[in-house]
């Protein structure tokens, strides 16, 4: 196991010259020894690039990658020791599981007891004890995907486990399943783990850590609950959480807000650059009062869905459009009318060209 | 217009893929088709739009009998999980192409309209090969609500796109079709994707319609178990129990007290529990069921935990990021009047109540 540095760049054009020339913007980041990470974003975010530079398939056209300190920048996947696990399936159809479980290992010149002890505890930790003999050609997608995850997971000296998606050939009653089975694993192996996926939920169940990047950029890493609570981007905001954060665009005074021609005063405490400033709240957030309350802004209700576990309520804030979820027990406010809305709380968020102001 | 399916059924070979279907869509609204993958939506919307003949039964537009009329001679539009664009146009002419084909006027600005409400308004004079597969998608959503067909089928036509994008389009859809006057069928898996578009719901489930009413009323009042399980997700919690003496006995010594409708109940029912409403602050009557943490998953906006307990495995939803680790012993709480109760048939006897939606 290793703890991996990364700082790098890596364009896929010579000579870069603008940001969008970049699949990787100059980054800095540690992935810590025996860590869980995962690397979130939509497609085309970077976040296979930044995989494929880990594991040595991908040289970065600049900087360097570090194992435990040394410069792995130029040393292949063999070299680096990494295991890898793939979106489909990758095993020898002619062999047993059992076999299959065993072929790193085998590679590797592992004494005989040792691969039989290894292969029988991750057998057990993946529910394949039973298949064992079996030949791997006859069993269905999800069992032949725990054999790649098994096989990535057998050898306990790799300096760390890439995921690409392992998940996708899965049924979805069955996901969660091996997300358990995932953690832990992490838990009782100790292995270091990165785990690519564009799924928020895979993300934020599996990882420790989750890098969430756009455009080539890194713009937070950090746990499920600071991606939630904190975001540091208003990216972040967007696109964890369905519906994403609502953003206001609001005017910073001395002791008040202004929010689409409304005054708010600011609690004590709370200090803002003076100017134009993006407020972000979440839907979870965003308490309904009565029109006029103390400490609210007017707004309209434009559109009330019944979710089934909750009420999604669309307002209208002078012109700019919010959400917000209400619990099933609340009495549904009606399309049309006034209410307040308080915005300024504990959980409310404020950006400045994009990154939050601390 | 008015669409209505009669006994309608369809059999390939020895399998049956659409079981007497009697069906009567709500006019200008949208009908969401929710089934896994199998239940008959496809083979049922081939049906409605004429591209495939039923074995039995028949199928009325407006009262017309229209069973074996061929889909060009029906005014119809389909959108398939597939991008399905002409290659040598560009977008402007790909969203074009129905109104030309009408000699319709003033096609320029209705184009533009569409393809701004889309966010494709910058794409007009690229090739659909230029975009990306979500951009191609909108392409073809925004062709097919150019041409305003009076009966507008859509077979997943968000499933091959990023969450956060599919988020988004969503919305725009749901508000597109309620703004139009087509009778829309939009064909989903996802019980939360049919609750997000409203309108109404049939649930399918191998080759039959099990339930069809407004969305929101059949999630809240599903009439038998299987419509429960088919339209819930999470999964809803279903626990074996036996009424006698106006209680409800479950196993790990748990005793719930009937409602005084059902007070003379005998015998084997199953307890439904939706997810959300299980919550780790107890109120007063509530029932306490307390286990260990099987697994949190977070879904951005919500967590889901998987608790082992005496009585069953449960899986609870709570608003927001929350902590639970693997083995953790958590208590959740449940208030009696919020379960669903099912007879040893599976037939609903009894549903939570709750507040109308305006």
């Amino acid at each position: 196991m290793a703890r991996i540095d990364l700082d790098l760049a890596h364009a896929y054009r010579p000579d870069p010259q603008q940001d969008s020339d970049y699949a990787l913007l100059p980054l800095k980041m540690s992935f810590r020894d025996g860590g869980a990470y995962a690397l979130l974003g939509p497609s085309g975010c970077g976040k296979t690039t930044m995989l494929n530079i880990i594991s040595g398939l991908v040289t970065p056209s600049q900087g360097t990658v570090k194992f435990d300190g040394r410069d792995m920048t130029h040393a292949t996947p063999q070299q680096r020791n990494i295991a890898q696990v793939f979106q489909f399936p990758v095993i020898y159809d002619t062999m047993t599981v059992a076999e299959n479980l065993a072929f790193p290992l085998r590679n590797r010149k592992v004494p005989a007891a040792q691969i039989k002890e290894r292969v029988g505890r991750i057998a057990e930790m993946l529910d394949l004890s039973g298949h064992l003999d079996q030949r791997a050609a006859n069993l269905a997608a999800d069992a032949k995907q725990k054999i790649s995850l098994g096989r990535g997971l057998v050898r306990p000296d790799v300096s760390a486990v890439l995921f690409d998606e392992p998940l996708t050939v899965i049924d979805p009653h069955l996901k969660w399943q091996l997300r358990r089975k995932l953690k832990q694993i992490h838990q009782e192996l100790k292995l270091t783990l990165v785990y690519v996926t564009h799924d928020q939920v895979e993300a934020l169940t599996f990882a420790e850590e989750v890098v969430v990047m756009t455009r080539g950029r890194a713009v937070q890493v950090g746990s499920a609950e600071a991606l939630f609570e904190r975001p540091q981007h208003t990216f972040v905001g967007h696109f964890i959480g369905s519906p994403g954060m609502n953003f206001l665009q609001v005017e910073a005074g001395e002791r008040s807000l202004r929010v689409g021609g409304q005054s708010l005063p600011l609690p004590d405490g709370l200090r803002l650059p003076a100017g134009a400033l993006t407020l972000g709240i979440r839907p979870e957030y965003l308490d309904l009062v009565a029109p006029g309350a103390e400490g609210s802004v007017t707004a309209r209700i434009d559109r009330v869905q019944d979710i089934g576990t909750y009420l999604l309520i669309g307002v209208d804030i002078a012109g700019q459009p919010a959400r917000l979820r209400l619990p099933m027990d609340r009495t549904p406010p009606r399309v049309g009318d006034a209410v307040g809305l308080r915005v300024l709380g504990e959980h409310t968020c404020f950006y400045l060209n994009e990154e939050l102001v601390e | 217009m008015e669409l209505t399916l009669h006994k309608v059924g369809k059999v390939v070979g020895a399998e049956t893929w659409l079981r007497d279907i009697d069906l009567a869509l709500q006019p200008g609204a949208v009908t969401v088709l929710l089934g896994v993958t199998q239940a008959g939506k496809t083979s049922l919307m081939r049906a409605m739009a004429g591209l495939d003949t039923p074995t039995s039964g028949c199928v009325k537009v407006d009262g017309r009998d229209v069973t074996g009329v061929p889909v060009r001679e029906r005014n119809v539009s389909m959108v398939y999980q597939q991008f399905i664009n002409y290659p040598s146009l560009k977008v402007f002419d790909n969203i074009a192409s129905p109104l030309k084909l009408r000699g319709d006027k003033d096609i320029e600005r209705r184009v533009k309209a569409l393809a701004e409400r889309l966010h494709i308004g910058a794409f007009l004079q690229r090739y659909p090969a230029e975009l990306s597969g979500g951009q191609q998608q909108r392409v073809a959503l925004a062709r097919a609500l150019a041409k305003g067909a009076p009966l507008m089928l859509l077979d997943e036509p968000l499933v091959n796109l990023d969450y956060k994008l599919r988020e988004g389009l969503r919305d725009e859809l749901s508000q597109l079709f309620a703004a139009g006057d087509s009778t829309v069928v939009y064909a989903t898996t996802e019980p939360a994707e049919a609750l997000l578009l409203g309108g109404y719901t049939a649930v399918m489930e191998k080759g039959e319609v099990l339930q069809y009413g407004p969305t929101a009323e059949v999630f809240h009042a599903p009439r038998s178990l299987r419509v429960a399980r088919a339209f819930s997700d999470p999964p809803m919690n279903l626990l074996a129990g036996d009424a006698e003496h106006a209680h409800l006995r479950l196993p790990g010594d748990l005793r719930l007290p009937l409602p005084p409708a059902l007070a003379g109940l005998q015998g084997p029912v199953t307890l439904g529990i939706r997810a959300a409403a299980l919550r780790t602050v107890a109120r007063p009557d509530d029932i306490a069921l307390a286990g260990t943490v099987e697994l949190s998953e977070i879904s951005g906006s919500d967590t889901y935990v998987h608790i082992r307990t005496a009585t069953g495995d449960l899986v609870a939803q709570f608003t927001g990021v929350r902590h639970h680790a693997l083995g953790d012993r958590l208590t959740v709480f449940l208030h009696p009047d919020h379960v669903y109760l099912f007879d040893a048939a599976g037939v609903l006897l009894q549903a939570p109540e709750r507040s109308p939606v305006h």
